[in-house]
């Protein structure tokens, strides 16, 4: 005790900072969560508290029941409940897609990082204007190509108009953000494996990829965060209620469960946790603690 | 010359030899069409359809089921000399991008350096920050709509326990023309979970050899930021704005949702309006041509800073031509 007391009494600006900091970041926190910790007591409160103004924190007794009410909602498909379809039709999907998107993204964006080929700056620039032009023209002209694409078995109701763009590298984004990334490592690197003998793949492989695992592990975790809201993707090429995903389910609850608000919070609540789960893994394990000292000389 | 069987000498005395093989160059540049073939494909059969499709049908007048008549540039030039309601727009998204770009970019940034030092439960409150991103856009939407309502929403109840509302005006949110967009531009700064996501990413890459350095040459903290942290995440910092400009410039579903476009028109933004014009008023030409402008206007801005770039971005490991 004393000597913190010391400390503080030596390093008092050290000590008033921290405490700021904390203050800080403590108020962002709230009103950052401030919206799910509305979500979170709606869900848990019985309904005629939900709306009253001003507004309540603490319900007056916990209604449970609103965490079961999704689960009974629609028919079930197969003995599995609909809601734990759309789960397992959701998980599906956005595993498969970040897969997909990890591979041919990071191949993708070490030939624009590290490779000279002709056409570079043209194919880079074209990739970024990918980008521009809004979703909603190119819509129509994409469903109509799905839609007859392939000829003899089109991709409409499957998983595949969602999965397979990414596995070719569709997401001009994750390209980008990794292309980048690769242009910070140090081309020492490169040349100490090349002396070593390495392929161009070896180096990917060997070098490029493990010390990129940072911009990676925000690749996985904002294309699986992105994949599994994805809303408009499914809307479109799912057509069968047993494809569906969570987001239409969630959607399909909206308008069924009208004056629920509670159960459908409940809902929202549980189709947000693989989500959750996955941001507090990934990110111990791919951002914290990768230390690169750098190159000696 | 006549033909011989390798290693038989040829007329010229010499060995025959086998073609020779692709230089170290050569193979570079194969292995690097190998590698964006996947993208290649996937753009030539799937994307550039479509974009060339909506370039089409921006030269016609048509509602894509039975009326349709070739126009050539007539969309565009109407759209130029007749439209205000195109101006509108285009100032309104211009108005939210301009406030976004430095706004976001400088937030995430000041967020990820707090969440990047030893701070307890640092996995938790990046968790925290985070949170917003999840949230599909047609719930934040949905949630920030009732925030924001002028007497019951819980913004206006919070600051009138605070008795703001003493001293200055009532404030109307999203349902006052001045304060509509700064309401978009305040819930777009809540939702910067992701870039914050990145930035750490970056600062991970910055090397703590040169903090060493940069310490034992008597830098303090903040000279350590201008000197080592800035520079070495000028890449990510070039992603981040040039991401945000692209993805400000096509903000729908805050405005379709919050205010679909009002108060009178004070949130039409681009998308919104090509949006109405082919998916409400089936005028698809119209709405392409609409797309197009808005994609030459994305493009410049953003030829503008890859062109700035040059200044001011330093790649540790970028490849001399």
């Amino acid at each position: 005790m004393s000597i913190a007391l010391r400390k503080f009494r030596t390093q008092p600006l050290k000590y008033v900072g921290r405490f700021c900091l904390y203050l800080i970041l403590m108020a962002g926190a709230i009103s950052f969560a401030l919206p799910f910790i509305w979500m979170v007591r709606t869900s848990i409160m019985p309904p005629w508290q939900v709306y009253t103004v001003p507004p309540e924190w603490i319900p007056e007794y916990i209604e449970w029941k609103n965490w079961a009410t999704p689960w009974q909602m629609f028919p079930s498909v197969q003995g599995i409940p609909a809601f734990g379809r759309f789960f397992i039709n959701t998980a599906v999907l956005a595993v498969l897609s970040v897969t997909g998107t990890v591979l041919s993204t990071s191949i993708a964006a070490y030939a624009f990082a590290r490779l000279r080929f002709r056409g570079r700056g043209a194919l880079f620039l074209l990739l970024l204007s990918t980008m521009m032009l809004p979703f909603q023209v190119t819509l129509i002209p994409t469903y109509l190509l799905y839609s007859r694409f392939p000829v003899w078995k089109p991709w409409i109701d499957t998983l595949k108009p969602l999965v397979v763009p990414h596995f070719l590298s569709a997401s001009a984004y994750n390209v980008f953000l990794l292309r980048q990334f690769m242009m910070t490592i140090p081309l020492e690197y490169d040349e100490a494996a090349r002396i070593d003998g390495a392929s161009l793949f070896g180096i990917y492989r060997r070098i490029i990829m493990p010390l990129s695992a940072p911009a990676l592990g925000v690749i996985a975790i904002q294309h699986f965060t992105w994949a599994w809201g994805d809303f408009m993707g499914p809307l479109i090429y799912l057509k069968k209620y047993e494809h569906y995903t969570l987001s239409i389910g969630l959607r399909l609850f909206q308008s069924s469960l009208e004056t629920a608000t509670e159960a459908l919070m409940a809902a929202t609540i549980m189709s947000m946790i693989p989500t959750l789960i996955l941001f507090f893994v990934a990110q111990r394990y791919f951002i914290q603690g990768i230390v690169i000292t750098g190159v000696k000389g | 010359m006549k033909t011989v069987a390798i290693g038989q000498p040829t007329t010229s005395g010499q060995l025959a030899r086998r073609k020779p093989r692709l230089s170290p160059r050569q193979r570079e540049e194969l292995f690097a069409y190998l590698c964006i073939s996947p993208w290649l494909i996937n753009f030539v059969v799937f994307v550039a359809f479509a974009m060339i499709a909506s370039l089409g049908i921006s030269l016609f007048r048509t509602n894509l089921l039975n009326r349709t008549a070739y126009v050539g540039l007539e969309n565009y030039r109407e759209m130029l000399t007749n439209d205000k309601l195109f101006w509108k727009s285009l100032v309104n998204t211009a108005y939210y991008s301009f406030a976004m770009v430095p706004l976001g970019t400088a937030v995430a940034l000041i967020i990820a350096m707090i969440l990047n030092q030893d701070i307890k439960g640092q996995s938790f409150w990046r968790m925290v920050y985070y949170l917003p991103s999840i949230v599909s856009g047609v719930a934040v939407a949905l949630l920030w709509a009732w925030l924001y309502h002028p007497d019951y929403g819980l913004i206006n109840s919070l600051l009138d326990q605070m008795g703001v509302f003493r001293y200055i005006p009532r404030i109307k949110w999203i349902f006052a023309e001045a304060t509509a967009i700064p309401s978009l531009i305040i819930m777009g700064i809540w939702g910067t979970g992701g870039a914050m996501l990145i930035f750490l990413a970056g600062l991970q890459s910055v090397p703590t050899a040169l903090y060493e350095a940069a310490t034992i040459d008597g830098a303090n903290a903040w000279r350590r930021f201008w000197a080592v942290t800035l520079p070495m995440l000028t890449p990510t910092i070039f992603f981040s704005i040039i991401m945000r400009i692209i993805g400000s410039f096509q903000v729908f579903t805050l405005s379709y949702i919050m205010t679909d476009g009002g108060p009178n028109n004070a949130t039409l933004t681009m998308v919104l309006y090509l949006y109405r014009k082919g998916f409400q008023q089936f005028k698809f030409g119209y709405s392409s041509a609409l797309a197009w402008a808005l994609f030459f206007v994305i493009l410049a801005l953003t030829l503008l800073v890859i062109r700035s770039s040059e200044m001011w971005v330093f790649y540790e490991g970028e490849l001399k031509r």
